[in-house]
């Protein structure tokens, strides 16, 4: 076990390594040149000499990309000047909304998704197994974007229970004290009814819409490997031990199919960030996504590539979690 | 003094894209109290179909489509799901093949056991888990306490199948299936298998049903033998008796084709193949291979006895 | 179906029966009959437009702007008094374009990576398999945004995005094939004729990864078009005026508010129904040519 922890937790540098290597590449080819839009429209080009050098641009790659990790050690992440505030700081503030968004549109997924999946394979054929496979076909080839404007014209537009897209909060709405930045959770803890409230009717169709794109590959891969258990051998003995169907199904079937089954959350997790943006975008959520995407369309590039290397490092550390916790939940690994 | 298990005309069907599949055919053996009759045949024979059977235990694509199974005076095709349930790890148990992976890989083998004799009762929750110990101590097992903690991964082949047997005998079970248990384990350590199933056989008054393909395990260890062919029982008669007078042509075949270290005489194989069985020719299902075909042998074929114990079932066996 | 190909004349006349084998399986299955069809269609359609359409995608008509679906307009038209269906025919074409480079691009050259690869093993293979580990770092859409902002809004860039990100998948597949083939009694023959490694490779080799390539291409043009209609809406792939249904669809978003449905619905509903017929067409290739590769 203690092998398993530490070859996964080592494997981790090279992977931060590459993941940085990659956003400093995609930085380094970006158009127009840094220094001029640091110096400014007035300046002269003795000043954006100067401006170059101070940057170090001059210098070669390599050193350049060292100063960039340093940059990063230092939680440098460049500057937006459509803010003008440091884009860590911008990213900072905007992390609780996605971090809603994202856990709301987890929990629709697993407790929709992993269900549908075990009764689907448990009933195989009946009209539960029909309807999963039907959606999970279906919602694979749906994009995100057209399920979250379709949702917005059928519950906002035509059904009106769904609330406009303007944000986390209904207008006029105070949001309450800032402990976790999850508005929910806060205004929670603050027991603000009227804030807890609006919060949830904003967050509902988003983390609908979101929970929904993920579902499909989940309850797919959960059916799947539920047929795969139910037909092992161990299961065979079990029914032929007379265990009544109850324990055999759901539980000894539904806890060898849920390991596997927390290999996927890392997979599910990227779905989840790459739905975020587009979702974000629809709604108009205020979280990284959105935030990364209006800067690249006032051209300021430097928030996208850090909001790309702020996911890919969120990603592999989300990874890392599920091999540990995987690791310590099945006992194959864990007792070597 | 009746038998404890009767199959009477045992018939078991699969329904496959390319037809149906009459897996068994007909098929009767009766298992005494505390005896240990072996069921033989080559793989395809529809020797664990015919165990699943007898559990219930087959599921769609397959289907039992006839006969009868009288365990301990019941009709068990007749029996509810729920009945079912109370014969099966209690009163009759089986022992499949590869132990290792019949053991849930996630829970401690220990309380595989435990939960089983809870489940049937044979013990109360308190001391079950004494029980499963002193089970496991018995099938040979060293070290028990500290085994019942362990998962299946960390047991080796054998041990996994010794544990199956505690499983299986944990209940006192009237009659113990095993389904050739000793399928990919070392040739001295199915040894010992096999010599802790008689053994417990004999101490607990279990009756056995060992399923195999290998006549040297039958000729050791069991009392009686029935013969299968392409899901036909085709004879039945006391160990000695199979192998010093074997009536069927078929057994006679599978006696000349096993291999001799000692003595002469050629391994002959037997001719032909295993007829398929999406349409099987009527009659005997040996009789494309028979040396003694004839034509009667497309119709349904009598048992005929032998002698007390040994019957067969072929037209041509008062030739010799 | 898991046949070798033999490194003699005799390839061609097999090539055809095996052709014509899938034909007869596939053919048997309704679905994904059905799924073809659609792609013909789809295809044909893009294909022929300047032919068969009578509307010029770009051509506004300010009598008829706003237009819900009618006799005329069978799908609508925007506000410029476009015909939709047309302009989403047109669209369909840089769709489809994007999703087929993107495709063959990234295959070339991720089965090039796997197979060396997985043929040579050694450091090459260590350093080859960190590279795509790496892409594999980011999530894909997420990758390709950074590819796509990096570069540029241009086609090309965004055919590379997707490109590029695709690698990996192709990549693992044929190392994993190659793994498993190069110890083979076939490969052995090769070697033991003396053919040059490069050869061997590619040549004898390569071609028997062709059945499980072929199910993850289909599958992954549906998710290429996906991508790019992803991109396209939110702003980093493909612009006006290039038509493109996620982009079309961006469009369509603001009046959501103003209930003209049919800006939005059209463009999306095209997207789903050519990304599901590759979907079900893959599955049904899975089917066929590779019924080892269930459930992955």
């Amino acid at each position: 076990m203690l092998g398993y922890i530490g070859t996964r937790v080592l494997l981790v540098l090279p992977t931060l390594f590459g993941v940085t290597l990659v956003t400093f590449v995609l930085t380094y080819i970006l158009p127009g040149n840094p220094a001029l839009v640091k110096a400014g429209p007035l300046a002269t080009p003795q000043h954006i000499a100067e401006m170059e050098r101070r940057m170090g641009l001059d210098q070669p790659m390599a050193v350049q990309y060292w100063r960039y990790v340093r940059g990063l050690a230092h939680g440098d992440l460049g500057e937006s000047h459509t803010t003008g505030r440091p884009v860590l700081e911008d990213l900072l503030q905007r992390v609780p909304a996605t971090l809603e968004l994202t856990l709301a549109a987890l929990a629709v997924a697993l407790v929709i998704g992993i269900p549908l999946g075990v009764v689907a394979a448990v009933r195989r054929d009946g009209w539960v197994d029909h309807l999963s496979r039907l959606l999970g076909v279906g919602g694979v080839a749906m994009p995100t974007f057209w399920t979250g404007l379709l949702a917005l014209y059928v519950f906002f537009y035509a059904l009106g229970v769904a609330p406009p897209p303007l944000g986390r909060l209904a207008t006029g709405i105070t949001p309450p004290p800032r402990i976790t930045g999850l508005l929910t959770i806060d205004a929670l803890v603050a027991m603000d009814g009227r804030a807890l409230a609006s919060a949830l009717h904003q967050l509902a169709l988003p983390a609908l819409v979101l929970g929904f794109s993920v579902m499909a590959p989940l309850t797919r891969m959960v059916r799947a490997t539920m047929l795969e258990v139910l037909e092992s051998d161990y299961i065979k003995a079990a029914w032929a031990a007379g265990l009544p169907r109850r324990t055999v199904i759901y539980g000894d079937a539904l806890r060898n199919c849920m390991i596997p089954v927390i290999t996927l959350l890392g997979v599910v997790f990227g779905f989840l960030m790459a739905g975020n943006v587009v979702v974000e975008s629809v709604f108009a959520w205020p979280g990284i996504g959105n935030y990364a995407v209006a800067a690249m369309m006032s051209k300021d590039s430097g928030p996208i590539q850090s909001f790309v290397l702020f996911v890919g490092v969120v990603y592999v550390f989300v990874n890392l979690a599920v091999d540990l916790v995987y690791g310590l939940v099945d006992p194959r690994i864990r007792l070597r | 003094m009746t038998d404890l298990l009767t199959i009477r005309n045992l018939a078991v069907h699969f329904d496959t894209d390319e037809g149906v599949v009459q897996a068994v055919d007909g098929a009767s053996l009766q298992v005494g109290r505390g005896e240990v009759v072996g069921l033989v045949g080559e793989s395809g024979s529809g020797k664990s179909v015919t165990a699943l059977a007898i559990l219930r235990l087959l599921r769609p694509p397959a289907r039992v489509v006839g006969g009868r199974i009288d365990f301990d005076g019941r009709n068990l095709l007749a029996c509810s799901e729920e009945e079912m349930r109370a014969v099966r790890g209690a009163q009759i148990s089986m022992v499949f093949q590869s132990p290792r992976t019949s053991l849930n890989p996630v829970l401690p083998v220990g309380r595989q056991i435990e939960r089983l004799l809870v489940q049937h009762g044979t013990s109360p929750p308190g001391q079950a888990r004494a029980r499963v110990v002193e089970m496991l101590r018995e099938v040979g097992i060293g070290e028990p306490e500290r085994r019942a903690g362990q998962y299946a991964h960390q047991l080796s082949g054998g041990m996994c199948q010794r544990v199956m047997i505690a499983m299986a005998l944990a209940t006192n079970p009237r009659l113990l299936i095993a389904d050739e248990p000793t399928t990919g384990l070392d040739v001295s350590i199915a040894a010992q298998i096999l010599d802790l199933l008689g053994d417990l056989g004999r101490r607990t008054g279990a009756a056995i049903l060992l399923i195999t393909h290998d006549l040297g395990v039958v000729a050791r260890r069991c009392d009686r033998v029935v013969v299968m062919h392409a899901g036909q029982t085709v004879e039945w008669a006391p160990v000695r008796a199979l192998f010093h007078t074997p009536a069927h042509p078929y057994t006679r075949a599978l006696l000349r084709s096993i291999p001799r270290v000692a003595g002469a005489g050629e391994m002959e194989p037997i001719p032909g193949w295993v007829p398929s069985l999406l349409a099987p020719p009527p009659g005997c299902r040996f009789a494309p291979r028979c040396a003694l075909v004839r034509p009667e042998c497309r119709t349904p074929v009598p048992v005929r006895a032998l002698d007390a114990d040994h019957r067969v079932a072929c037209f041509a066996v008062e030739t010799f | 179906m898991s046949t070798l190909a033999y490194a003699s004349a005799d390839e061609a006349p097999a090539r055809r029966s095996a052709a014509a084998l899938l034909w007869r399986r596939l053919s048997r299955n309704v679905m994904s009959l059905a799924a073809l069809g659609v792609l013909a269609a789809v295809a044909l359609t893009a294909l022929a437009a300047p032919v068969i359409l009578p509307y010029d995608p770009d051509a506004p008509d300010a009598e008829r702007t706003l237009e819900a679906p009618g006799r005329r307009h069978w799908l609508g038209t925007d506000l410029y008094g476009r015909d939709q269906l047309t302009r989403i025919v047109y669209a369909g074409r840089v769709d489809l374009l994007v999703a087929v480079e993107a495709t063959a691009i990234a295959l070339s050259l991720g089965a090039a990576l796997g197979a060396v690869a997985g043929y040579r093993g050694g450091w090459i293979d260590q350093v080859l398999m960190r590279i795509i580990d790496t892409i594999q770092a980011f999530p894909s859409f997420i990758l390709a945004m950074g590819i796509a902002a990096a570069l540029g809004n241009s086609v090309t860039n965004i055919v590379i995005a997707i490109a590029i990100t695709h690698v990996p998948i192709y990549g693992r597949l044929i190392r994993g094939e190659m793994l498993r083939i190069r110890e083979t009694e076939y490969a052995e023959a090769a070697r033991t004729v003396g053919n040059r490694r490069r050869r061997i490779i590619f040549y004898h080799l390569l071609p028997n990864c062709f059945p499980p390539v072929v199910v993850q291409a289909t599958l992954a043009m549906g998710f290429a078009i996906l991508t790019v209609a992803a991109l396209s809406y939110i702003g980093l792939g493909i612009r006006p005026p290039t038509s493109e249904w996620g982009a079309m669809t961006a469009e369509g978003a603001s009046y959501i508010v103003s209930g003209e449905w049919w800006i939005f619905v059209f463009p999306g509903l095209a997207i789903m129904a050519t990304v599901l017929s590759f979907n079900l067409l893959g599955d049904a290739l899975r089917d066929v040519l590779d019924p080892r590769m269930k459930g992955v």
